[in-house]
């Protein structure tokens, strides 16, 4: 994309430096869109290559992680001759605040790419208080 | 007590090594086309892979010219409704336009584009016409 002044390259994930995996390979960092509005926050992330049952969310002291396993076996039959982009996991995580609702969060996923909704807790959400003149 | 020998000359050829890897021009990856792509071949076909989240059939479109590869297409980025606003935008949005040049010529009837999970693979079947034909050498 000649446009575009953005990271095209993958990164690799920052997240896993605290514990080793059990997993071999590498890890990527998903490049993530974040867009706020009123009443939540949504998270789009690009996850090529992961299937939807290998996507693992998950909540731990208000910290959201995201997972994807790829599948980085080199393909049968198939000698690779040139390589642009490496193939591994996914993985990345967010601080939430206790603005976001963690019960109801609501994940989509769709041809590569996962939707999060957070949406926000009732106590945070603007309120308007009308003014009565008396 | 006991010591690990450590041989200088050994890490100075293992750098060196690397060094070669670095400026070989067999292996240049173009690290700022979009989409980054992975060419897979063996003696009959050639595929190519590249990372296209986000995308559908409908977005891509792939053409062949002669052993060039053309891929084309564009995402567009979520719309900011009212009220709404970015914190970040780390995805790529826009258009496309890539040409990458095959190592041998493909059968552009029998060219096979999937289309799973944000991963495109065209697979390309090599031209008859094309296959190394082994010549029997009469001996009189």
């Amino acid at each position: 994309m000649a446009d575009k002044k953005t990271q095209v390259q993958k990164q690799e994930s920052r997240d896993i430096k605290t514990a080793e995996r059990t997993r071999w390979g590498k890890v990527f960092a998903p490049a993530v869109d974040i867009l706020e509005t009123a009443h939540e926050l949504k998270i789009i992330a690009d996850l090529p290559g992961v299937n939807k049952d290998s996507i693992n969310i998950t909540i731990d002291q208000d910290v959201l992680t995201l997972q994807g396993d790829v599948d980085s076996s080199p393909v049968e039959g198939y000698e690779l001759e040139y390589r642009e982009y490496d193939i591994g996991d996914f993985q990345r995580s967010f601080n939430l605040t206790d603005t976001i609702d963690q019960n109801k969060i609501e994940a989509n996923y769709n041809n590569g790419v996962l939707e999060l909704v957070l949406p926000k807790a009732e106590k945070v959400k603007p309120k308007i208080i009308e003014v009565k003149t008396s | 007590m006991f010591y690990r020998t450590i041989d200088p000359w050994r890490e100075i050829n293992e750098i060196q090594r690397e060094m070669n890897r670095l400026f070989d021009n067999s292996y240049r990856p173009n690290r700022l086309a979009y989409p980054a792509i992975n060419l897979w071949t063996n003696a009959d076909k050639t595929m190519v892979t590249a990372e296209l989240p986000g995308y559908s059939k409908e977005d891509v479109d792939i053409s062949l010219i002669y052993d060039v590869l053309r891929l084309r297409g564009s995402r567009k980025a979520p719309e900011c409704k009212e009220n709404e606003c970015f914190h970040r935008q780390e995805r790529n949005y826009g258009l496309f336009d890539r040409e990458i040049k095959l190592p041998f010529l493909v059968d552009a009837g029998k060219i096979d584009a999937v289309f799973k999970d944000g991963i495109l693979r065209i697979h390309m079947p090599r031209a008859e016409e094309d296959k190394p034909k082994k010549i029997d050498i009469q001996v009189k």
